[in-house]
């Protein structure tokens, strides 16, 4: 025993990330977070549907900017962000571990692939364009391209169970193309996804591209999937309750949203493009190309 | 030997000088071969200097890569091929992007180098070379685990060692046009830069040291043409790339006939810049002088040839000889400086035989008034008129700050003009009507057509020529190709 008590150590509060900043929830309520063994990690935010909507507008104002940004830059951008995440890493993997009873080890392997998948989507902001478009033969005199470009605001419910490595692979693929997101984070595992957004808010990435929700995912999830402001919604944290899948689904025909499904995923496996086609619209633009003809004729 | 019809009238812009800071780079006084992760003396102990053509100040003594020297980078390459193919693409791309973010945190460090050893503006290093190479390597460092999505059928498999000889105009630019994607599809390299700029070569030696990448993996080896040819010709090289001249480029051709080595040429060009009576003259004006001299037109896919249709002639060059006054010359570190030095003593020769031939056939010649350094190698940005397309100066790649203006009457002509060239890397095209814009390039036999815009490059984009200005495209998803066993 030594003779000076142990340093007592600094909780910190979580907090949600909306619009660049890190509010409370404008309810004021919290819930408490525990490990797998049901010893308490924290006192998260309770999320309403109001702090969803301050979300969406959040999205929305952030949209313009982050889809008329090259893809060059949203690439350099999402790299940054593994750059931060990797110098945090020993705090994700504390976090992975509580959150997940995972040992050390296994958090750390989570936690390494997250940073790969980053940089994987990294990667792809600059290429999708080049797989998902190109241009189309037409049978006429006719420039035809075809241009993949983002759908808006997607609604992300994040994984239950993958905390980390599931969250990153859903929301990296969505703002990769230029959209912007509201994710709701794991009910049950929400720190980590709280902490991603002081990562986010580290690496250049504009407010508001991504804005972090913690609390009950049904709650949060309804209002979003009834919002008129949304364009898309990927329901993967809804993947064992069929009902609410089903009803989250049926409000977002609403204004015919874009709908991922929840399907089973190993978020270990190198994932395809799928998640980031989900979210794209595809635009054609015509141009006649004309005949060379003589100066003054006819083009 | 400079006509200066028209006087310039004095300059309402004067510019104090703003050189940058030489003190950012720090040129050790000699270099060797970096082979197998190691600098080493050539075999046979031979150097050469490096010299500034701004000043013919020497820069540096750099070994001299001789037939051992690149057998044993080739050895080299060899040996670690079989590690960095087999490393997972996502462990490939993260070196990738190692070097991509080293070279972006040292960019002003490089492009003072690249001035400094080539002579062109730092303006032009600064904002033009040193951001393109950082962004190409980023790009492909994206590319290097997602080769199954490239369009080349599942798991597309590496050449091997590719023999990469890149020439002085863009050379760190070069360097990274040739590297990027063969590292991203798992070859390993040796790259021959070209012997009066091989210092940022040297230097992305040692950015491969700093990004930790494995030994053997580049191989640097400065030198001249018999090294290159050497590396052409070595029996365990799967891969031969090689920008330049299309006289080299067709040597090359020879040389690896009968063998299984894939083969890309970027070579010389004649670029088309043509302009029709509906173009926005101040807008075509901007993109003529940067076609022609930008980097003092030493660029394969200069825009050499003027075709402006003959309406709008007069306004077009009035307006043009009113610009092309108000360049300045001179201290390329200086950041007002729009042109530099000519790379080397023999360019500068081959520039001013061609005008003296160009004047000798009866074009006629004009410089904006242009006070050249006493020191260095320098020529007067100069446009020559009344131009026929039998005259050498409308035929022969000048690569220099040679303007060459032709006339047409139809877009029929235009086109015809514009392919009447055994060359076929870039054109251009001015014009407001869209249509007639895709038109006349649907037409154009060049693998690169910039309509009102001229000279714009981006690693997403492939470049490449048709004809004589080479085969295989560097750039985009079909860079890739290059790299591959597809």
């Amino acid at each position: 025993m030594s003779d000076t008590p142990a340093r007592l150590g600094v909780f910190k509060t979580y907090k949600l990330y909306v619009g660049g900043k890190f509010p409370r929830s404008e309810s004021g309520r919290v819930y408490e977070v525990t490990d797998s063994k049901d010893k308490w990690l924290a006192n998260a935010p309770l999320a309403s549907r109001k702090d969803a909507r301050d979300a969406v507008v959040a999205a929305r104002k952030a949209f313009g900017g982050w889809s008329g940004a090259t893809a060059y830059n949203r690439g350099q951008i999402l790299y940054r962000i593994a750059e931060m995440l990797e110098g945090r890493r020993d705090q994700f993997v504390r976090e992975v571990a509580d959150a997940e009873g995972l040992s050390k080890s296994k958090a750390a392997a989570q936690v390494d692939a997250a940073v790969d998948r980053w940089v994987w989507y990294a990667g792809w902001t600059d290429k999708i364009g080049q797989i998902a478009g190109g241009a189309n033969p037409v049978a006429g005199p006719f420039f035809n391209l075809s241009t993949p470009e983002p759908t808006g605001v997607v609604a992300v419910l994040a994984p239950r169970k993958s905390s980390f490595l599931g969250l990153v692979s859903v929301v990296a693929p969505v703002i990769a193309t230029g959209n912007t997101a509201v994710v709701i984070a794991s009910e049950e595992s929400p720190l980590p996804a709280l902490s991603l957004g002081e990562v986010l808010a580290t690496s250049d990435l504009p407010g508001g591209v991504v804005n972090v929700l913690s609390g009950r995912t049904a709650e949060i999830a309804a209002p979003l999937a009834a919002h008129q402001d949304v364009n898309a919604i990927d329901l993967t944290g809804a993947a064992d309750d069929e009902a609410l899948a089903k009803e989250l689904e049926t409000a977002a025909a609403d204004n015919l949203k874009r709908v991922l499904r929840p399907q089973a995923v190993d978020w270990n496996e190198t994932p395809g493009t799928g998640r980031l086609t989900a979210f794209l619209e595809t635009k054609t633009v015509w141009h006649p190309t004309g005949s060379l003809g003589a100066s003054g004729s006819s083009y | 030997m400079n006509q200066t019809s028209t006087p310039a009238s004095p300059s309402p812009f004067e510019y104090a000088p703003a050189p940058e800071s030489r003190s950012v780079v720090d040129i050790a006084p000699s270099y060797g071969l970096f082979i197998d992760g190691e600098f080493a003396e050539a075999a046979e102990g031979k150097v050469f200097k490096t010299i500034s053509p701004a000043t013919e100040e020497v820069l540096s003594e750099v070994a001299r890569a001789g037939a051992e020297d690149v057998d044993r980078a080739v050895r080299a390459a060899r040996k670690a091929f079989e590690k960095w193919s087999a490393l997972p693409g996502a462990e490939r791309a993260k070196y990738l992007f190692r070097i991509a973010r080293i070279i972006q945190e040292r960019s002003r460090e490089l492009a003072v180098l690249e001035t400094l050893d080539n002579g062109k503006p730092i303006k032009e290093t600064r904002d033009a070379d040193l951001p393109l190479v950082a962004a190409h390597f980023f790009y492909y460092a994206g590319w290097a685990d997602k080769l199954d999505h490239a369009g080349y059928g599942p798991n597309p498999r590496p050449l091997g060692v590719a023999g990469q000889v890149i020439p002085w105009n863009f050379p760190l630019l070069m360097l990274a046009w040739k590297i990027a994607p063969a590292l991203a599809a798992g070859n390993t390299v040796v790259l021959k830069p070209a012997e009066t700029t091989p210092l940022s070569a040297l230097f992305f030696a040692d950015i491969c040291r700093q990004a930790g990448l494995p030994k053997g993996v580049v191989n640097i080896i400065p030198g001249y043409g018999e090294a290159g040819a050497a590396l052409v010709e070595h029996p365990d090289v799967n891969k031969v790339a090689f920008t330049g001249s299309t006289a080299v480029g067709k040597a090359i051709a020879r040389q690896v006939a009968g063998t299984r080595k894939k083969v890309t040429l970027e070579l010389g060009g004649k670029g088309a810049n043509i302009v029709f009576d509906d173009a926005p003259i101040d807008q075509a004006v901007e993109g003529i002088v940067g076609g022609i001299f930008f980097n003092q037109g030493q660029v394969c896919c200069a825009g050499s040839r003027l075709l402006v249709q003959e309406s709008i002639q007069d306004e077009l060059l009035d307006s043009l000889k009113r610009r092309l006054s108000t360049l300045r010359l001179g201290d390329p570190l200086d950041k007002n400086t729009d042109i530099g030095a000519i790379n080397s003593a023999e360019q500068l020769a081959r520039i001013t035989a061609l005008a003296e031939a160009g004047e000798a056939e009866g074009a006629e010649r004009w410089s904006p008034a242009c006070e050249l350094p006493s020191s260095g190698y320098w020529f007067a940005p100069t446009v020559f008129t009344g131009v026929t397309q039998a005259h050498t100066i409308a035929r022969d790649e000048i690569f220099g700050p040679v303007l060459s203006v032709l006339t047409f009457r139809t877009p029929d002509e235009a086109v015809a003009k514009a392919n009447n060239s055994p060359y076929g890397l870039s054109a251009g095209i001015w014009t407001e009507k869209g249509s007639r814009i895709l038109a006349v390039a649907n037409k154009l036999r060049a693998g690169v057509v910039w309509a009102n815009t001229f000279n714009k490059f981006d690693p997403t984009s492939p470049f490449g020529g048709y004809k004589e200005s080479g085969f295989g495209r560097e750039g985009g998803r079909h860079g890739l190709e290059a790299y591959l066993d597809v």
